[in-house]
């Protein structure tokens, strides 16, 4: 009885299951406790987003009709093949770096701050998995604001170590509402237009509307709100600040899952929504997608190179590794497209094993990570360097490790499209990113660390699950098996959607 | 304003209407205009109405902060926990019918707790962002 209980609601339950702990968390203030009721509520939503995978790898598709309203009227959560991909991604790093983040804020947020702190976490998490699920555009519009608003509450916690972290959460607040306000201006046009919410009944009824102008300017709307959340160029500048101010803990969170989530409806809205106006859709991927993408990679990348400050140099990477993301979604072929969500998945394994261990250097230092602190740092915390290492040659795409499938699969569908301008910029880009890397690396391995500096201790709650991650750069760079067959799978699902055959 | 007697006396005549019309808001919030959101920010302007012509500190010792807290919770819990309970009846979340098994009453009820949930928490939350803004000044200084 209560397995079926919960196996028929497995959707829902991983949406309020975190959301209906984190109020309980903020009740309490003993760090222990907030913690505890953390790790139960991701880790209970990575085991129902496993379950929910393993229902929907082979192409099944659960549709989940809140308070039994039929859609499209009643709000409606679609998991498939591609989503139910995307949530183990999350919520499985989401629990990993919740593992980490006990002893990684133990010196970053007040004792009395740590019931509210998890709970803010936990509305991070479980309003990213609604994000993901619902097939509903206005309460995905909700759920935006809800993962948002807390990611704002978790950077601005960072203030206790620097006050620029309040500055830095100010302008997520600022420039997220915009993007979310663009998106639902967008929805407001399309719901005229079509008179409806739902998004697949949105894509079957797109036909009889168009040629109006007032479903193009929807398009644009809730394309380019989508595109701030995901920290695109050229309106990425919130993230580096927000990123590199926030607490270590909440950096390798939001790196990991909030931008791949966002992401995610990216494609939804491009493949699933807009599938009734193909040669629109078309022309914004190669158009505009594309080119912010090819933008965003040099600009992260090229900005990276000249940071001194090892977060925000990070941080600076996401937004080129967020551009090969969406490259992969713009060049709109079923490879690219599946690249595009390797790639989610191996970035969130690479991004939250640097932050964490970042988050590992800064615990044990006491003091902000840049190239000046770090000198010799590979000798002084040796397991969480090497960690670092691993997660560092996985980002650079090295063979064996998770970043060169990443890299392997996204050449290869490019070399599928020939369009070999692009292949070029791509290739010329990896090849800068391992001078940001280098120069880490450098300062952390091969300088002597000056004499006469304290000895450090490396605490087995931080390194255990940064080896976890690094350890799942190697594996999934050795044994990518699962990771591309749920990614071609995926492809196909949004595919098959947007070619008229899902309903 | 404490020692102005017209806001006094004003404030103390309006207090119970205030509250008394924000929760006519709230049970007639599942059939006519109105609900939890609406009647929530109503009820909490009594507070704030209160604590503006009182001073801050008498209007925390009517709801403290930990009281406050707690309110919040238990409304968010409570408009979740219908949810659960659903759930747990074999309907999906949120399935008000579920609740008592007849289309009626499971509505009828389901609405109205879920509606309660949400005064309780806007209620509280409004209160707690009036005293967030309004005490920073003082919350700091000490």
């Amino acid at each position: 009885m209560m397995g079926s209980v919960i196996f028929t609601n497995l959707p829902a339950l991983l949406v309020v299951v975190p959301l209906l702990l984190a109020p309980i968390s903020a009740l309490f203030t003993f760090a222990g406790l907030g913690w505890a009721i953390a790790i139960v509520g991701t880790g209970a939503s990575f085991i129902f987003a496993l379950l929910l995978q393993s229902v929907t790898e082979n192409g099944a598709r659960i549709s989940y009709h809140l308070g039994n309203w039929e859609p499209p009227w009643g709000i409606e959560f679609v998991v498939d093949s591609a989503s139910s991909l995307t949530l183990v991604v999350m919520s499985g790093l989401g629990f990993l770096a919740t593992l980490a983040a006990r002893q990684l804020v133990k010196n970053e947020i007040a004792e009395k701050d740590i019931g509210k702190f998890y709970a803010a976490w936990l509305l991070v998490s479980g309003g990213l998995f609604g994000l993901v699920m619902t097939a509903d555009a206005f309460n995905l519009f909700v759920f935006l604001e809800i993962s948002a608003l807390a990611s704002v509450i978790l950077i601005g916690m960072g203030a206790g170590t620097d006050r620029r972290a309040l500055i830095a959460g100010y302008h997520y607040l600022v420039i997220g509402a915009v993007g979310a306000t663009f998106y639902v201006i967008g929805v407001g046009f399309i719901y005229a237009m079509t008179g409806s919410l739902n998004m697949v009944d949105i894509a079957n009824r797109i036909p009889d509307a168009s040629g109006s102008a007032a479903i193009y300017v929807g398009f644009g709307f809730m394309v380019a709100g989508i595109l701030v959340k995901a920290a695109i160029f050229p309106v990425h500048i919130w993230l580096p600040a927000a990123y590199s101010y926030a607490p270590s803990a909440v950096s390798t969170l939001l790196a990991s899952i909030a931008t791949k989530a966002a992401l995610y409806v990216l494609a939804r809205i491009l493949f699933t929504v807009f599938s009734g106006m193909p040669e629109v859709v078309t022309i914004a991927l190669s158009n505009v997608i594309v080119p912010l993408a090819v933008g965003g990679v040099f600009v992260g990348t090229i900005m990276a190179i000249y940071e001194a400050d090892v977060k925000k140099l990070f941080a600076h990477s996401s937004v080129a590794q967020i551009g090969y993301i969406a490259l992969g979604l713009g060049l709109g072929t079923p490879a690219s497209v599946s690249a595009a969500f390797i790639h989610i998945g191996n970035h969130a394994l690479i991004k939250g094993g640097i932050f964490m261990a970042i988050g590992g250097f800064v615990a044990a230092l006491g003091a902000r990570a840049s190239l000046d602190s770090l000198i010799g740092i590979g000798r002084r915390l040796p397991l969480t360097a090497t960690a670092f290492v691993i997660c560092g040659l996985s980002l650079a795409g090295l063979p064996l490790t998770a970043g060169f499938i990443s890299k392997l699969y996204l050449v290869r569908a490019i070399l599928e499209t020939e369009s070999y301008v692009i292949l070029s910029l791509v290739l010329i880009s990896s090849a800068l990113s391992v001078v940001y890397l280098w120069k880490i690396m450098e300062v952390m391995w091969m300088q002597p660390a000056p004499a006469r500096l304290p000895k450090l201790v490396e605490n087995p709650a931080i390194y255990l699950p940064i080896w976890i991650v690094a350890l799942g750069n190697i594996w999934f760079g050795i044994d990518a098996n699962w990771l591309v067959s749920a990614s071609q799978m995926a492809a196909q699902i949004l595919f098959d959607l947007s070619s008229g055959g899902g309903a | 304003m404490k020692q102005n007697p017209v806001f006094r006396v004003v404030a103390k005549i309006l207090f119970a209407p205030i509250i008394m019309f924000g929760l006519y808001v709230q049970f007639h919030g599942d059939y006519s205009p109105g609900g939890g959101f609406q009647a929530g920010v109503i009820i909490a302007a009594a507070f704030i109405l209160h604590a503006i012509v009182f001073g801050l500190q008498a209007g925390r010792e009517i709801v403290s902060a930990r009281v406050n807290l707690w309110m919040m919770v238990f409304g968010v819990s409570l408009y979740g926990g219908v949810g659960v309970v659903s759930m747990a009846k074999g309907g999906l979340f949120l399935d008000y019918t579920a609740l008592t098994g007849s289309v009626a009453t499971g509505q009828h009820i389901g609405i109205l707790l879920v509606e309660l949930g949400v005064g309780l928490t806007v209620t509280s939350v409004m209160l707690a962002v009036f005293h967030a803004f309004a005490g920073f000044v003082e919350d700091n200084a000490k």
